[in-house]
């Protein structure tokens, strides 16, 4: 069993590549266009999987766990803005708060190929559960930011233009319209299209970890600056987070993957939508801050050592 | 062919805004504007556009003098606080000056 541990999973070796050429200052880069084509096809590929499996569950079975997961949102920021807050501003803290709160696809990604790789069954529901968990932490974030004395001089977007951009955001779109349509397309009518978005989704998980690589050796210069916090926070949060995860885990009967993965949702901080929604709802946040926690520092500990850390939790406590 | 002296504003800021300035571009009635990706390396950090959250955006629209310095102001004062923000008016010389 232990072996399983020892050999890293090759698609984390891309994500190693590209942080190694990165740091070294390589010239290597994809091209932006391609970046965005590889998020696009990751969404609807997760999206689809999930609908896939989701037809064969009793919809009964998941919407009390689906609450749940809403419920783990909202705390998760709730939890860790009073701790933040010790150091940071109330606007920082607040983002940071929400960037933890929400989920990062691709960790999600990765886990789901780890548990594959070791044969670990899991519910298809968990891929609901990663857009679930995608907002209430972005609504809560901006909430902390506005309350008390600063919120007269909010300058940032009224909420009906925030929501637009929490609901409404690509990532959202791509994930929950995926969902849908391998719901509404069954096993046998994805079948044509397979190929692409089954077959195909781990080679392309390798493409944008490569990119993904490139993009934190980017965020050096960031952690240079914040260092020692930011390592605290970007290596403590997930791990204590990650527990969190496990509590809702058990409590919703999950299966030892389940855990593993809601585990890894809990523990994944987001760098797609909560760096623009916070960038749009509270502008007077420094980005550099959470982005280089969530993305520099948190991004590569849960995929080099968190990932198979949870896992030892949840079978230690299953 | 004659040419008409017009006046050019150059903004610019992250791709985050782009949504806000084009309304505000549509309510001032601005007749036209050209918005592209942009890197480079500012106050606010070195942006290689590899990411979406980490963008710029540069932004030129041709326009009368008093409005220009007008619509700058105003940008200035609704997101020059917490944004990345660089704009500048420059005079330049336009056919069809009509269409500006």
């Amino acid at each position: 069993m232990k072996d399983f541990y020892m050999q890293i999973d090759p698609v984390v070796l891309f994500f190693l590549l590209g942080l190694a050429a990165g740091i070294a200052k390589s010239d290597l880069k994809l091209p932006s266009a391609l970046y965005e084509t590889l998020s696009v096809f990751l969404l609807l590929a997760i999206g689809i999987k999930g609908g896939l499996a989701l037809a064969k569950q009793p919809m009964m079975e998941i919407l009390p766990q689906a609450m749940l997961v809403l419920l783990m949102g909202c705390l998760i920021p709730l939890l860790i803005y009073p701790l933040l807050r010790l150091k940071l501003p109330q606007a920082d803290a607040a983002s940071v708060a929400a960037h933890y709160g929400s989920a990062s696809v691709v960790t999600f990604a990765v886990g789901v190929a780890f548990l594959t790789r070791l044969a670990v069954p899991y519910e298809s529901q968990t891929t609901l559960f990663l857009a679930l968990l995608e907002m209430p932490a972005l609504v809560v974030g901006v909430i902390l930011a506005r309350l008390g004395g600063d919120a007269k001089q909010a300058t940032g977007h009224g909420w009906g233009k925030l929501m637009h951009e929490v609901l409404l955001g690509k990532s959202i779109v791509l994930l929950l319209g995926g969902l849908a349509i391998g719901y509404i397309a069954g096993p046998e009518g994805i079948k044509p299209v397979d190929k692409l978005y089954l077959d195909l989704f781990k080679p392309v998980l390798t493409l944008f970890l490569l990119e993904m690589g490139l993009v934190v050796a980017g965020k050096v210069g960031a952690l240079r600056q914040h260092g020692l916090f930011m390592l605290i926070v970007g290596v403590g949060l997930p791990v204590a987070l990650s527990w969190v995860g496990i509590g809702f885990g058990m409590l919703m009967g999950l299966s030892l993957g389940g855990v593993t993965l809601l585990a890894t949702l809990a523990a994944s901080a987001s760098y797609i939508a909560a760096p623009a929604a916070m960038r749009m709802a509270v502008p007077q946040a420094n980005p550099a801050l959470s982005l280089g926690a969530s993305l520099g520092v948190t991004f590569p500990f849960n995929l080099l050592v968190g990932i198979p850390l949870y896992h030892q939790f949840a079978i230690a406590v299953a | 062919m004659t040419f008409h002296t017009k006046t050019m504003l150059t903004i610019v800021t992250e791709a985050v805004l782009e949504n806000d300035l084009v309304a505000l571009f549509e309510a001032q009635k601005v007749r036209g504007w050209t918005i592209v990706a942009a890197r480079g390396k500012g106050a606010h950090g070195e942006k290689r556009g590899s990411f979406d959250a980490n963008e710029n955006i540069q932004i030129e629209l041709i326009i009368d003098t008093a409005s220009g310095e007008a619509l700058a102001e105003d940008i200035m004062r609704r997101f020059g606080e917490h944004y990345a923000l660089v704009q500048w008016l420059s005079e330049v010389r336009v056919l069809r000056g009509n269409k500006f």
